[in-house]
């Protein structure tokens, strides 16, 4: 058999995975593996300016591929550094393999140089982790991770490898397995029969329904699947902000995002519901609102793949655990048969009635009414720049976005058709997501328009990547809606602080970007007028090889509507701009 | 309400800080918990007690066995089983409450283990309502010191937990 060092092992292990890049930061824990890298290893290694950003850029090539994301990191700060990028990545259920560097195990527990529990740090926000105790044990840990990394709810992966386990001159015999088998790790492969006819019937019998779908579809791979049960049944489909492009944003049947911020036709839609199918969702408090006051009228069906995203906050009626895709196809089967016998299932009378009730909310306050937002016909309204957007790429590009006002308004006006293209950090709200995701995202679709969709104050959290897109030639553009401010804080501030901007404004401290990043080699643009701005977006769409960064000057006072009334409101009840609300 | 949680999973170094990690992050309380490895080394049991209403013990439970050392768990409470907790109590005993203690002691079944001129150690096993109880009914200030084991338990019957 053939014998490795543990360096080597790791290096020949990411190539049998099929990795496309390691995306990382050395540092001397991991030297022996980055020796392996350097000597023999055909996966490309990715150097980023800040571990955060490894971990970012790992994530949303996940999330765009569908594949799972490597990272590589040192002990101690490499690996705290990588925290974050962690449970972005965990609170949004993407696949991802991190090997991070550990002291010698000797020294563990001594307070050793660069020495961090990372098992104990990152334990709450990964799915699994490993600390590697035997240098033998490297492959079947490797491959251990990323099948538990990628099946059933994905989630990030830690493998802790101590120096010593990596030692170029300790040769031990390697096997890669060829499967995994692990008696406590089993997820779920098909849901439940008797509960999927149950649903269907329920769907049948529904006269108010929405589909309410969520990231789950996408990671799940069950876009298809529900689109088509969308179109069989002609029922409503909204999507919340990790589902968007599960179902095409420019369907008539789509209501658009639901929750907090979303559209206004959605939120009433699930508010008089009486039937609402869940796919891959988990009716977080960024979309029910007050839960007790959530859809009263609704029977739920709730399908995902994880257990305990089930009756977790809101009661489902119908609970069906298993993989989205297949459930959702049995379903279709079921709804199929069961309309073969009853023709006159769903009732098209009701149905009628729904969607012009629907209609009517859509005319009313809908997104694309033509009050949601009032434009000077002078100065630039966020809307606008993601609507330019939308227009210089066709609606075909992938949109990364950091966190914040101007990710609420890509969000709502960027209609996405596809899955995968929508790359945000929704679950904890990373700023600084968006950079380094861009970046990922490039290198996995170096053909494809890769925007970032950022903030003066998100951009800066992570801006020296610009320097990462310089060496590997990623050419991203970044389109900062400047308000300069944190337009989010001040929103909140505005409405719920009587407008006192406590520390959300830089005063004057703002970097010239355009000198900025031309100091990294790329291009610079700043647009104050509207009647500059589609000219200056198909310029940068233009220029194909370089990173673009263009500097919005945007309404600094504008801001995202629909929002929900909190406390204590249920989904109906929203601002729907500054001065109304609907109850 | 009252729950005993018996988990059986991987006997894996940090497997027991993500058992008890999960009841922290989560805002789950713990009110005894007891691990060791089983007849098998490379299993453990874990029994935990636990309070909450349904839907958090749902949670619980669920959020448990998505724990990937987690091979298996039941939660006692919820079908016929014996519960025992030991306990060790270091009690004063001098002059006539030694005696006193004495009959105490065997009327909960209990056993002087350690025998010193000032103090006895008693062990005492039962449920844990039981160990409530002889504590109740030893004499106020007597208690020098006390150890419990937590909960352990099993279902009554052919019901078993293993692989
Ligand atoms: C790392 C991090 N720190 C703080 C926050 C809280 N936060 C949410 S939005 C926001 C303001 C973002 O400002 P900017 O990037 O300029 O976007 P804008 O809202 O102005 O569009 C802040 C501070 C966060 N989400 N992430
Ligand atoms: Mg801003």
């Amino acid at each position: 058999m053939e014998m490795l060092s543990g360096g080597e092992m790791i290096a020949r292990a990411i190539e049998l995975e099929n990795v496309e890049y390691i995306f990382g930061y050395p540092g001397g824990a991991v030297l022996h593996i980055y020796d392996a890298l350097f000597k023999n290893c055909k996966v490309p290694h990715v150097l980023v300016r800040h571990e955060q950003a490894a971990t970012h850029a790992a994530d949303a090539y996940a999330r765009a591929t569908g594949k799972p994301g490597v990272v590589l990191v040192t002990s101690g700060p490499g690996a705290t550094n990588a925290v974050t990028g962690i449970a972005t990545a965990y609170m949004d259920s993407i696949p991802m393999v991190i090997f991070s560097g550990q002291v010698q195990s000797h020294l563990i527990g001594e307070d050793a140089f660069q020495e961090t529990d990372m098992l104990g740090i990152s334990r709450p926000v990964v799915k699994h982790s490993f600390q590697v105790r035997h240098t033998e044990e490297l492959p079947g840990i490797i491959k251990k991770a990323f099948h538990i990394a990628t099946t059933g709810r994905p989630g990030p992966v830690v493998i802790d490898i101590p120096k010593d386990k990596t030692k170029p001159e300790e040769k031990f015999p390697f096997k890669y397995p060829d499967s995994v088998s692990m008696r406590s790790y089993s997820p779920i492969q098909r849901g439940h029969a008797g509960q999927i006819k149950k649903a269907a019937k329920l769907l049948l019998g529904a006269k108010r329904p929405v589909i309410y779908s969520g990231g789950g579809v996408i990671l799940g791979g069950a876009s298809d699947q529900l689109t088509h049960l969308a179109k069989e049944l002609r029922f409503p489909v909204t999507n919340t902000l990790m589902g968007l492009g599960a179902y095409p944003g420019s369907d008539d049947q789509f209501l658009g995002m639901l929750g907090m911020h979303g559209f206004y036709e959605a939120n009433m839609a699930m508010h008089h519901a009486d039937v609402i199918l869940a796919v891959g969702a988990r009716f977080d408090d960024r979309v029910t609102n007050t839960v007790s006051k959530f859809c009263p009228g609704a029977k739920i069906i709730h399908i995902d793949i994880d257990p305990t995203s089930i009756s977790k906050t809101v009661n489902a009626d119908v609970p069906i655990v298993g993989p989205v895709q297949t459930v959702l196809e049995d379903m279709l089967v079921q709804i199929k048969q069961l309309r073969k016998k009853d023709a006159s299932l769903p009732d098209a009378g009701a149905l009628e009635r729904w969607w012009r009730q629907i209609n009517e909310w859509r005319d009313k306050h809908g997104l694309w009414t033509a009050d949601r937002f009032v434009s000077d016909g002078e100065h630039i309204m966020p809307q606008q720049v993601i609507q330019s957007l939308y227009k210089a790429t066709g609606g075909d590009a992938y949109i990364t976005s950091d966190v914040g006002q101007h990710q609420m308004f890509a969000a709502q006006y960027y209609k996405f058709d596809k899955p995968h293209r929508w790359i945000n950090s929704g679950g904890l709200g990373t700023m600084g997501f968006g950079l380094p995701a861009a970046i990922g995202v490039k290198l996995a679709f170096p053909d494809a328009d890769v925007a970032c969709v950022t903030g003066e104050g998100s951009i800066q959290m992570n801006i020296q990547e610009l320097s990462t897109c310089t060496q590997y030639n990623t050419p991203v553009k970044i389109i900062n809606l400047r308000n300069n401010y944190l337009g989010m804080v001040k929103q909140w501030q505005d409405m719920q602080y009587e407008g006192r901007h406590a520390m959300s404004t830089y005063e004057d401290s703002l970097p010239d970007f355009v000198k900025l990043v031309e100091a990294y080699g790329h291009v610079g643009m700043q647009v104050k007028n509207l009647a500059d701005l589609d000219g200056a977006m198909k310029e940068a769409f233009a220029l194909k090889d370089r990173v673009v960064f263009m500097d919005i000057f945007i309404d600094p006072t504008e801001h995202v509507y629909p929002m929900h009334v909190a406390p204590n409101g249920s989904m109906k009840d929203m601002w729907i701009n500054k001065h109304e609300r609907t109850s | 309400m009252r729950r005993i949680i018996s988990i059986l999973m991987e006997n894996e170094p940090g497997a027991l800080s993500r058992v008890v990690g999960l009841f922290s992050q989560r805002g789950y309380n713990i009110d005894t918990l007891n691990v060791a490895a089983t007849e098998d080394p490379t299993l453990s049991r874990l029994t935990v007690t636990t309070k909450g209403d349904d839907r958090v013990i749902e949670q619980i439970t669920k959020q448990l066995n998505k724990l990937v050392d987690v091979v298996k768990l039941v939660d006692l409470s919820e079908g016929a089983h014996v519960e025992r907790d030991l306990m060790l109590v270091k009690v004063r005993a001098e002059g006539e409450v030694r005696d006193e203690i004495r009959r105490v002691t065997e009327i909960f079944r209990g056993q002087i283990v350690d025998v010193g001129p000032q103090v006895f150690t008693i062990q005492l096993t039962g449920a844990a309502e039981k160990l409530d109880a002889f504590i109740a009914a030893l004499e106020e200030g007597a208690i020098l010191e006390v150890v419990r084991s937590g909960v352990v338990g099993i279902s009554r019957g052919d019901k078993v937990l293993r692989l």
